[in-house]
C-alpha cells in the first residue's frame, strides 16, 4: 500500500460545503478520476482517506489537505498529471493543487500540524483602526476565553495559541492575516475574532471573509508546509506504485 | 425556448427524482431549447427571498423563473399541492392560470398525482399523463412555434396543446355538479378530445436515460446512482396506484441495464447503486442480471475504473425467500435491516387486496434474512382497507409477533419494526369507489395495535398519522371545487404539508368549512358505479368494467394472477393502445412473480387446470372473463 497526500483549495460558492460534504466529494473525485483506493477490511469497508484539520462550512482555503491509501501496482496515473485528472472531477471551486507520495509512517495531518494562517477580510474598515486592535490584543499577557466543555463553563488562555498579526489595505475591504495554534486544540477562527473585540470594526461575523492561507508542520525544527507549492519538491517522473 | 423542472419540495428531497431529470437532460439535446431545475426554498429562505423582494430562482444558473417559458411540476404527492401554489406565486406569476398574460410562464404538472389534477385544475395551465420522454418534446415544439409566431394569445397555444395525445389542458373542459357528485366534464373548446388518454413509451430501451445522473454536493435522500429496470408492474395489487397507471410492464435489456450501472458509476463516483422498478426481483430472469454485480468491481478494461466494493441495493424486495437470496447476494457488507410489505394481516385481507402472498411465505422470507446475518426487518402494512375486520387489523400484530418467533431461531433479539400507514383509495384503483376510513377509525385501528403490540419483545410500532391520510385522502379523489381550498389553506401559510411539524389539518377543516364543503362527502363517501368520477375524462387506458369488475373480485375475496406470466384478461393498457409487455428474458423469475398465483415450481407454458388449482388462489377473474 502506498499514500499520496493532496493539497487542494475550496473558494467561492463551494464555501458553503461542510466538512463531511466535501470529503463525500472528494471521495467521489478519487474513485471517478480511476485511483485504486485501498478500502478498510471488516464489514462495511470504507475508502481509506485521512482528512485534514476540519474547514468550517462558510469559510474558504487555499491549503487544505487530505491523505489517500492506494492499493499497489494498480496505478494507470501519473503522479504529476494527477492534480489535474483530480480538478477536472471535482466541482468548480474545489481545485488540486498538488500530489506527492508520503512514506509510511509520516505522520497524519491531524498529528502534524501545529498551525494555521488565516485572513480576515473585513470590508468596510480601516486597515490602520483593525491593526490597533491587533496590537492591544497582542500586548496581553493572557486572553481568557470562556467555554462550554460537555455543559460546563471553563476557561482557557487564548495567548499562548496566538502568533504574528498583521493588518493591512487589501482589494475588497482591510486584511487581518493571524497564526493560530492548534495544540492542543484549534483556536476557532471565530474565537480570535470575538477576543479581539472590535465591534465597530467587525460588525457582524458573517460578513467577513475568511481564508486559510496555510497549515504548518514542524520539520526538523523548520516551520513548513505539508505541501509547499513553491519549488517543485517531488520527482515528476515518480509514479503512484 | 426554455423549461424550469421543479420539484414542490426541498432540494434534498426533490434532486433525486429521476423523472425530473430525465426531463431535463431530454430537453437539453433539443437543437433549440434548454432546461434548469428548482426546488422548493425551505421556510427560512423564503421569508428571506420575499424580504428582498427576490423571486424563486433556478439552481444551475440563478434565474427568475418568470423568465422561463415553461415550468414543468412533478406532482408525486397530493400534500405538495399547496407548495405547488406557493412556487407558482414566488415565481411572480398569478397563481390562477385564468389570470395570466402571454409573457407569463405556462404551468405544467405531469407525475403520478397528475392522473387526478382536478383540485389544482385552476393553478395550471396544462397537465402531462404517463410517460414524459417523448411528450416532452412535442410540447417544446408547439411552444416554439408559438413563440416564433409572436407569443400573442395564450389560449391559443393551449388549444394547440390539447391536441397533443397525453397533455390535458384543464381549462378546455367545463365541469358541473350534483351535490357531492360530479354532473358532467364537457369540452368547452371545439377540438379537444372527450378523454385525454395518457403517454406510453414501448420500449424502455430506447430512453437509456439519465444518462449523467446528477451527484449533489450536499447530502440528499436516496443518495446514490440509480437505474430504472423496468416500468409498469402487473401484479395487480388492488391499493396500488402505481401499478395499475403505468401498465404494461417494459424491462430495460440487461445488457443496458449492466453498462448503465457500469458507466453510471464510473462518472458519478458513487459506491451504491439501487436497481429501481416497483417490484425489482420480478425482473425476468434477475438471478443473471444481478449474478456478479455486487462485490467488488475488477478494473475491467485494465484502466483501474470502478475500484472497490459496490453495493447494489434493490428499494422493494419480495416476500420470499427468493427475495432474500437475491438481496444477500448483492449486499455483501454490513446487513442492518430488510423491508417487506405484505400489506395486510391476514390471508383473507389479502386476498381482498390482491396481494397474495401466504403467512409461510413471509415467514420463508423473514427466516431467510435473519439466518444470513440481518439483525431487523420492517414490515408494511395498511390499515383501513375495504372490508378489514379487526381481526385483521389484529393479524398485523400476530405476523410480526410470528416473525419475532422465527427469529429466535438464530438471534437473540431479533427486532421488527412494524410501520402502518391509513389507506388512501387513489384514481384508476379497483379502490377508487372505496370509502375512505375516518380519523377516528383509523385511530381506532392504530389503538388496537398499539395495545397488541404492548409487551411482544423486540416489536417497534410506527404509524402514520390519521389526519394527514384524511387531506391526502381528500385531495386524491377530490374536484375542481377544491381548488380554492387549497388556495385558502396556501394563504393561511400552509405549505410544506408534507412535513408532520408543518401540516396542520385545522387549516384544512377551516377551509372545507369556508368554501362550504363537507369532508365526509370528499373522503368518506363510497362511490357508485354509475357516478361520474372526477377523472371520468382522462384514461390510464384500464377500462372501467375491469375496475369495477376486480372492485367486486375483490369484495368476493377473488384473486387476479399476473398477466406477465400468464394470459391477458384485458385491463385495457395494452390492448387499447396496441402496445404489450417488454420482458429482457424468457425466463421468468423463480417463480414467476411470487404471490401472484403461480408457485415456485410454476412453468410458463403449462397453465391449465392442475397448475392453477396447485396454489392456494382462486383465479376466478380471469376464468370468467375471454382469454
Ligand atoms: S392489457 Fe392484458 S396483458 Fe396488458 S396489462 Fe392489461 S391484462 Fe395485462
Amino acid at each position: 500500500m502506498s499514500r499520496l497526500r493532496i493539497r487542494y483549495a475550496k473558494r467561492g460558492r463551494v464555501r458553503f460545503l461542510s466538512h463531511r460534504d466535501v470529503a463525500r466529494c472528494l471521495e467521489r473525485a478519487v474513485r471517478r478520476a480511476g485511483l485504486p483506493v485501498a478500502y478498510s477490511q471488516g464489514f462495511s469497508p470504507r475508502a481509506r482517506l485521512h482528512f485534514g484539520l476540519a474547514l468550517s462550512n462558510g469559510f474558504e482555503g487555499d491549503a487544505e489537505y487530505f491523505d489517500v491509501d492506494l492499493v499497489d501496482g494498480r496505478a494507470h496515473v501519473a503522479v504529476d498529471e494527477l492534480a489535474g485528472v483530480l480538478s477536472d472531477v471535482l466541482p468548480e471551486g474545489i481545485d488540486v493543487a498538488a500530489v506527492v507520495p508520503i512514506e509510511a509512517g509520516t505522520p497524519s495531518l491531524q498529528e502534524a500540524v501545529v498551525s494555521c494562517t488565516w485572513r480576515f477580510t473585513v470590508a468596510d474598515a480601516s486597515s490602520e483602526a483593525l491593526a490597533e486592535a491587533a496590537a492591544q490584543l497582542t500586548a496581553r499577557e493572557s486572553i481568557p476565553l470562556t467555554l462550554v466543555r460537555k455543559g460546563k463553563q471553563v476557561s482557557e488562555d487564548l495567548r499562548p495559541l496566538l502568533g504574528a498579526v498583521v493588518a493591512e489595505p487589501g482589494e475588497r475591504g482591510a486584511e487581518l492575516t493571524v497564526d493560530l495554534g492548534t495544540k492542543p486544540r484549534s483556536v476557532r477562527p471565530v474565537e480570535f475574532l470575538s477576543a479581539l473585540d472590535a465591534p465597530e470594526l467587525v460588525g457582524d461575523v458573517a460578513d467577513v471573509r475568511v481564508l486559510r492561507t496555510h497549515q504548518w508542520i514542524n520539520v526538523d525544527g523548520r516551520r513548513c508546509e505539508p505541501i509547499s507549492l513553491g519549488a517543485p519538491s517531488t520527482h515528476v517522473e515518480e509514479r503512484a506504485s | 425556448m426554455s423549461w424550469l423542472f421543479t420539484y414542490p419540495d426541498t432540494y434534498e428531497i426533490g434532486l433525486p427524482n429521476q423523472g425530473l431529470q430525465i426531463l431535463a437532460e431530454i430537453v437539453r439535446e433539443h437543437p433549440h431549447a434548454v432546461s434548469e431545475r428548482a426546488y422548493a426554498p425551505w421556510i427560512d429562505l423564503e421569508a428571506e427571498l420575499r424580504a428582498h423582494g427576490l423571486p424563486l430562482f433556478s439552481v444551475e444558473g440563478h434565474r427568475p423563473a418568470g423568465a422561463f417559458d415553461l415550468i414543468g411540476f412533478n406532482l408525486s404527492a397530493e400534500l405538495t399541492y399547496t407548495n405547488l401554489v406557493n412556487l407558482i406565486d414566488l415565481a411572480g406569476i398569478p397563481v390562477r392560470a385564468a389570470e395570466r398574460a402571454p409573457h407569463h410562464p405556462l404551468v405544467c404538472v405531469g407525475g403520478h398525482c397528475t392522473y387526478n389534477p382536478e383540485p389544482v385544475a385552476d393553478f395550471v395551465d396544462l397537465v402531462v399523463l404517463g410517460d414524459g420522454e417523448e411528450v416532452v418534446t412535442e410540447i417544446t415544439d408547439v411552444v416554439l412555434d408559438w413563440k416564433a409566431a409572436g407569443r400573442r394569445d395564450r389560449r391559443e397555444v393551449l388549444e394547440a396543446l390539447a391536441r397533443v395525445p397525453g397533455v390535458y389542458v384543464p381549462a378546455a373542459y367545463e365541469v358541473t355538479y350534483d351535490g357531492p357528485r360530479v354532473r358532467a366534464i364537457e369540452p368547452r373548446w371545439p377540438g379537444v378530445p372527450e378523454q385525454v388518454e395518457k403517454r406510453t413509451i414501448t420500449d424502455l430501451g430506447e430512453w437509456p436515460y439519465p444518462r449523467s445522473q446528477l451527484v449533489p454536493l450536499t447530502e440528499v435522500v436516496h443518495d446514490r446512482l440509480n437505474v430504472e429496470v423496468f416500468r409498469g408492474c402487473t401484479r395487480g395489487c388492488r391499493f396500488c396506484q402505481a401499478g395499475m397507471i403505468t401498465r404494461p410492464v417494459r424491462e430495460r435489456p440487461a445488457e443496458q441495464v449492466r453498462t448503465m450501472v457500469a458507466e453510471g458509476l464510473r462518472r458519478t463516483g458513487y459506491d451504491e447503486v439501487a436497481l429501481t422498478s416497483l417490484s425489482t426481483a420480478d425482473f425476468s430472469n434477475i438471478s443473471e442480471l444481478v449474478g456478479g454485480m455486487a462485490g467488488s468491481q475488477p478494473a475491467s478494461d485494465g484502466s483501474g475504473d470502478l475500484c472497490g466494493p459496490v453495493s447494489v441495493s434493490l428499494p422493494s424486495l419480495r416476500v420470499d425467500a427468493f427475495g432474500v437470496g437475491i438481496a444477500a447476494e448483492l449486499q455483501k457488507g454490513r446487513r442492518s435491516g430488510l423491508t417487506f410489505a405484505p400489506e395486510a394481516g391476514t390471508w383473507r385481507m389479502r386476498q381482498v387486496i390482491n396481494k397474495l402472498i401466504r403467512d409461510e411465505d413471509l415467514y420463508g422470507a423473514v427466516d431467510s434474512a435473519y439466518s444470513q446475518g440481518w439483525r431487523r426487518v420492517k414490515l408494511y402494512f395498511l390499515t383501513g382497507l375495504p372490508t378489514e375486520t379487526d381481526e385483521d387489523t389484529l393479524g398485523i400484530a400476530e405476523l410480526a409477533a410470528n416473525c419475532i418467533e422465527v427469529g429466535r431461531q438464530h438471534l437473540r433479539s431479533p427486532g421488527v419494526t412494524v410501520s402502518v400507514g391509513g389507506f388512501v383509495p387513489k384514481p384508476f384503483t379497483p379502490f377508487q369507489w372505496f370509502g375512505q376510513n375516518t380519523v377516528v377509525e383509523l385511530g381506532r385501528k392504530i389503538g388496537l395495535l398499539r395495545d397488541a403490540f404492548r409487551g411482544v419483545k423486540g416489536a417497534q410500532m410506527k404509524w402514520h398519522d390519521p389526519t394527514a391520510t384524511q387531506v391526502e385522502g381528500l385531495l386524491s379523489r377530490g374536484d375542481r371545487r377544491l381548488g380554492p381550498v387549497i388556495e385558502s389553506v396556501w394563504r393561511r401559510g400552509g405549505t410544506f404539508q408534507e412535513w408532520s411539524e408543518h401540516f396542520d389539518l385545522e387549516l384544512w377543516t377551516d377551509a372545507m368549512a369556508e368554501h362550504g364543503l363537507s369532508m365526509d362527502d370528499y373522503v368518506h363517501r363510497h362511490r357508485t358505479e354509475d357516478e361520474v368520477l372526477p377523472w371520468s375524462h382522462l384514461s390510464a387506458g384500464l377500462h372501467h368494467d375491469f375496475l369495477w369488475q376486480d372492485w367486486q373480485d375483490a369484495l368476493a375475496e377473488v384473486g387476479l394472477p399476473d398477466c406477465r406470466w400468464t394470459p391477458c384478461y384485458d385491463c385495457g393498457a395494452c390492448t387499447g393502445y396496441g402496445v404489450e409487455h417488454v420482458v429482457a428474458s424468457a425466463t421468468p423469475p423463480a417463480g414467476g412473480s411470487q404471490g401472484t398465483g403461480q408457485g415456485l415450481t410454476w412453468t410458463p407454458p403449462d397453465r391449465t387446470g392442475a397448475a392453477a388449482t396447485a396454489v392456494p388462489v382462486s383465479i376466478g377473474a380471469a376464468a370468467r372473463r375471454p382469454t
